[in-house]
């Protein structure tokens, strides 16, 4: 008779400690997780090692999968089942899997970095593998016979005329073991499930008008919560005049607490009439940000922490000499951040599309001074994501809202304007390149220095949610920090993977930010590769030398040479017939330079006489290791191609001295229907058998590049300042044809 | 009380006439597939039917529908028979978050009983109105380019 997992939470003890009570490294957040002590166990098996953490069979066979990692609709709830049927092999269907829950799964910190296949995905192939070959040990002593005779299969074990089913191989807790540094993996040449592009679990219920989001979900009893945000970022409510929204229809509550406003209804749209009503009966003290033209150099004008990150050789001072800007930009989920909360018997329970419950739980404790073990955060999918957006704010929201008003399950949903202007946006950011071309037509000198705020402000200390900042005693947000190499934040791919013999990289981190900044997929890299990039066509024109074969001349990892040859064939690199106004551009990166490998060509034409630029075929090729579900990884990099095309054609975060302005779609524009390429082919390249990289966040970097270069190639004309605008566009094309 | 038909049957809400259309259906009503994106006309995520047009639900009072048909995701049909559209962008896995999909597939559909014909170019000004942050544009205009293909063959619903 086995223990169930939950009575085994029930017990409470050690054995719950092992997975739900290790503290989150602080700067897991992006990657980077901390060096854990004893062996080194594959992939989140470090950070939870019992094998029953991560895989549950019941007595009757059903097998549940548990990780600690969240779907966002990058697919990796079906990759992880994909991987957990391969090394059990059972049938795919056989499997339910739990993501992430503060009570039920393994803490893995945050889903992002593009990491879960790298952390869940190895934790789970190898803890599915320990687990059969503890079933077949486990028959191999019932049936009298060696395991090397036995087979695993539809989950049961086979041996000849007889077979025991897992359920019935599990007993006494033999699942509840720590995993082993080494695992007797199947042979990747014979996968079954793996490598398949089986249909995504989460997309029937998203096409039909199933539960599919924390969005959707409805609790009986539940009201419904709206906040009054200040008039813009540090500014103080001086007055509020609540008697007349108290008397509105249906308003159960108006939350006060300090600068911290918001009113509860019974229904939605009463609390959205009532929010706004409100909103216009409070006065604020505003508070001055820098001007918005200027921002580069008053960013540039900040104490900097410089590190030097690569010292190769003696690099000059170089004859090519370029500098490139990105703008401070928004995540802009169509979906504005959502979440619903429950205070009931003394205990908080938060549901969430935050990418990190645990991290979000800890910060929700100490916000509303309550034993961790009292709050519950379960993750619902919500929309978009792309980084850290409002999810885990609006998570505080509720909890804040629900506090209030004990026993009432509250939702909260933002508005498209408090999306706009209060998510964290993606940091604005400035680098510089200066390199020289040796005779030979080679790179012999680069340097490069790269100027960012800090890319992670996530939670995991109540100081970095909105709504804690804002309350009469303030949690105040934690130092900004650096995320350190390899992985890197505003330094994220600022090493060119191009091999130069004199190089230098300067990474200067700027700790005072004047308005909130967090991750936005691809962080620093996005701005890096669009730099080095755009300065490898550059130096490829001064040597005379073609885009693609430039960047072979100085690649010596295969992997990178296949992607980019890949690439280029599948485009029809050598045989694009240039025109006035039709240009070509080329890119490739290697993301955090050790994730996926990718590389994009794609064509734009351009209207010299409006600017505006459309961009047509393109190809792409990606190495992602070993591929688990090839067309989730292909939908992962046709997404961040086309969400990167929008970042660098459209979009820049807008303010005046007291406000963002930047607040809807219209203000701040992205890219619709009529600015999407014409076509879009990814080519995966799969290892099976060698390490998933992450894949997630590959090709943003390169597709900026590539629009860039492309646009260059189109117009005569560089442009390094992002976006990409028509009026830029058209400035360039015209300095161009003048001279 | 407001008299409102939705995917076929007749429903009575107590609301106040000048709340959207988008809370009744997803408060009142119990149907998810109209999202909350703007609350502007300016990005589509609420885009249900009224009479064969599409329209934004969450500008629109639902004392404006009057006697207008109004049909959302739920009345193409349901995961086990699922309508054309909807099978179409399963089949193509169209789709990252999913969030503005419903507004597509409404948008699409009054599209395609307009003009079953509809062609590439069509398809892609049609969907102009709406907006899609994950970038699967490229999957759902070939999406709605398959539903065109299953409808023309007798499948339209």
């Amino acid at each position: 008779m086995r223990q169930s997992r939950r009575e085994f939470l029930a017990t409470g003890g050690a054995l719950v400690v092992s997975f739900t009570l290790a503290p989150l490294p602080a700067l897991a957040q992006e990657g980077g997780h901390a060096a854990p002590t004893g062996p080194k166990l594959p992939g989140s098996l470090t950070r939870n090692p019992m094998l029953d953490a991560w895989i549950r069979i019941d007595a009757n066979g059903a097998i549940t999968v548990f990780t600690g990692k969240v779907e966002l609709g990058q697919g990796v709830k079906t990759a992880l089942q994909q991987v957990a049927a391969e090394e059990l092999v059972v049938p795919f269907e056989r499997i339910t899997m739990v993501t992430a829950d503060t009570e039920r799964t393994p803490n893995e910190g945050i889903t992002s970095g593009s990491n879960s296949m790298k952390d869940s995905g190895t934790a789970i192939l190898n803890a599915a593998a320990q687990v059969r070959a503890i079933l077949v040990d486990e028959a191999a002593r019932r049936l009298g016979v060696p395991a090397a005779q036995l087979t695993a299969r539809d989950g049961a074990v086979h041996a000849s005329g007889r077979s025991i089913t897992y359920g019935d191989l599990v007993a006494g807790g033999n699942l509840h073991v720590n995993a082993a540094a080494e695992s007797k993996l199947l042979d990747p040449s014979r996968r079954v499930v793996m490598g398949r592009a089986l249909a995504r679990l989460d997309i029937p219920a998203k096409v039909t008008g199933g539960v599919a989001y924390v969005h959707d979900l409805r609790l009986d009893g539940m009201v419904h919560a709206r906040t009054v945000r200040p008039a813009g970022p540090g500014a103080r409510l001086r007055s509020l005049d609540a008697g007349a929204v108290e008397r509105m229809p249906g308003v159960i509550k108006i939350v006060r607490d300090g600068n911290y406003v918001a009113v509860v209804a019974a229904r939605e749209f009463q609390a959205i009439r009532a929010a706004r009503a409100l909103g216009d009966r409070t006065a604020w003290e505003p508070a001055a940000l820098p001007q918005d033209a200027s921002i580069h150099a008053h960013l540039l004008g900040l104490p900097a922490r410089d590190s030097v990150i690569l010292d190769r050789g003696s690099p000059d001072a170089g004859t090519f000499a370029a500098t490139y800007r990105r703008p401070y930009q928004l995540h802009g989920a169509i979906g504005p951040s959502c979440a619903v909360a429950q205070m009931r018997d003394g205990k908080l329970t938060v549901w969430t599309h935050s990418q990190g419950v645990y991290p979000l739980r800890d910060a929700l404790a100490e916000m509303v001074r309550m034993p961790r073990e009292k709050v519950h955060c379960v993750h619902m999918e919500g929309s978009g994501c792309y980084g850290h957006n409002g999810a885990d704010d609006v998570a505080a929201d509720a909890a804040l809202c629900a506090l209030a008003l004990p026993g009432r399950p509250v939702r909260v949903q933002w508005t498209r304007e408090e999306e706009h202007a209060w998510e964290p946006f993606g940091p604005a950011m400035e680098s510089r390149v200066r390199a020289s071309l040796e005779a030979s037509g080679r790179i012999g000198s680069w340097r490069y220095d790269v100027w960012s705020n800090t890319h992670s402000t996530r939670p995991g200390k109540a100081g970095n949610l909105l709504p804690a900042m804002l309350l009469a005693t303030p949690f105040i947000p934690e130092p900004p920090r650096a995320i350190p190499q390899p992985e890197g934040g505003g330094d994220r791919n600022a090493i060119p993977l191009y091999v130069i013999p004199n190089a230098r990289v300067v990474s200067h981190f700027i700790a005072s930010s004047p308005l909130r900044t967090s991750a936005l997929r691809s962080l620093g890299a996005y701005l890096n590769v669009f730099a080095i990039e755009s300065s490898m066509d550059e130096l490829a024109a001064a040597a005379r030398a073609d885009p693609v074969e430039f960047r072979l001349r100085h690649l010596e990892d295969q992997r990178a040479i296949a992607v980019v040859k890949a690439a280029a064939e599948r485009f029809g690199w050598t045989s694009f017939e240039r025109r006035r106004g039709h240009g070509r551009g080329f890119a490739f990166a290697r993301y955090k330079n050790l994730a996926a490998y990718c590389a994009i060509a794609m064509e734009a034409r351009v209207d010299p006489e409006t600017g505006d630029v459309r961009i047509g075929r393109v190809a792409a090729a990606v190495d992602s290791g070993e591929a688990v579900n090839p067309d989730g990884i292909r939908n992962q990099i046709e997404g961040g191609i086309v969400q990167s095309i929008s970042w660098t054609l459209f979009e820049a975060v807008t303010w005046e001295p007291q406000r963002i302005t930047s607040r809807d779609w219209a203000r701040y524009p992205i890219a619709r229907f009529s600015h999407v390429p014409e076509s879009v082919d990814v080519h995966v390249i799969s290892h099976p058998g060698s390490p998933f990289l992450g894949t997630g966040e590959a090709s943003q970097g390169p597709a900026a590049a590539a629009v860039a270069n492309a646009v260059a190639d189109a117009i005569g004309g560089r442009i390094r300042d992002i976006p990409l605008t028509p009026g830029r566009v058209h400035a360039a094309a015209g300095a161009s044809a003048a001279a | 009380m407001i008299e409102l038909r939705v995917n076929g049957r007749v429903h009575r809400v107590d609301a106040d006439p000048q709340t959207p259309l988008l809370y009744v259906l997803r408060d009142d009503l119990g149907l998810n597939a109209a999202k909350f994106g703007c609350g502007l006309g300016q990005c589509g995520a609420c885009t249900v039917m009224a009479d064969g047009e599409a329209i934004y639900s969450c500008i629109t009072p639902v004392s404006a529908i009057g006697t207008r048909a109004i049909r959302t995701v739920e009345g193409l049909g349901t995961v086990d028979a699922p309508g054309p559209v909807q099978r179409a962008f399963m089949e193509h896995q169209a789709a990252q978050c999913g969030y503005c999909i419903p507004g597509m597939m409404m948008r699409a559909q009054a599209l395609l009983e307009r003009d079953p014909g509809a062609s590439a170019a069509q398809i892609r000004q049609a969907l102009q109105p709406n907006l899609c942050r994950c970038g699967t544009h490229m999957r759902i205009l070939k999406a709605v380019a398959r539903a065109a293909e299953l409808m023309g063959r007798g499948g339209k619903t």
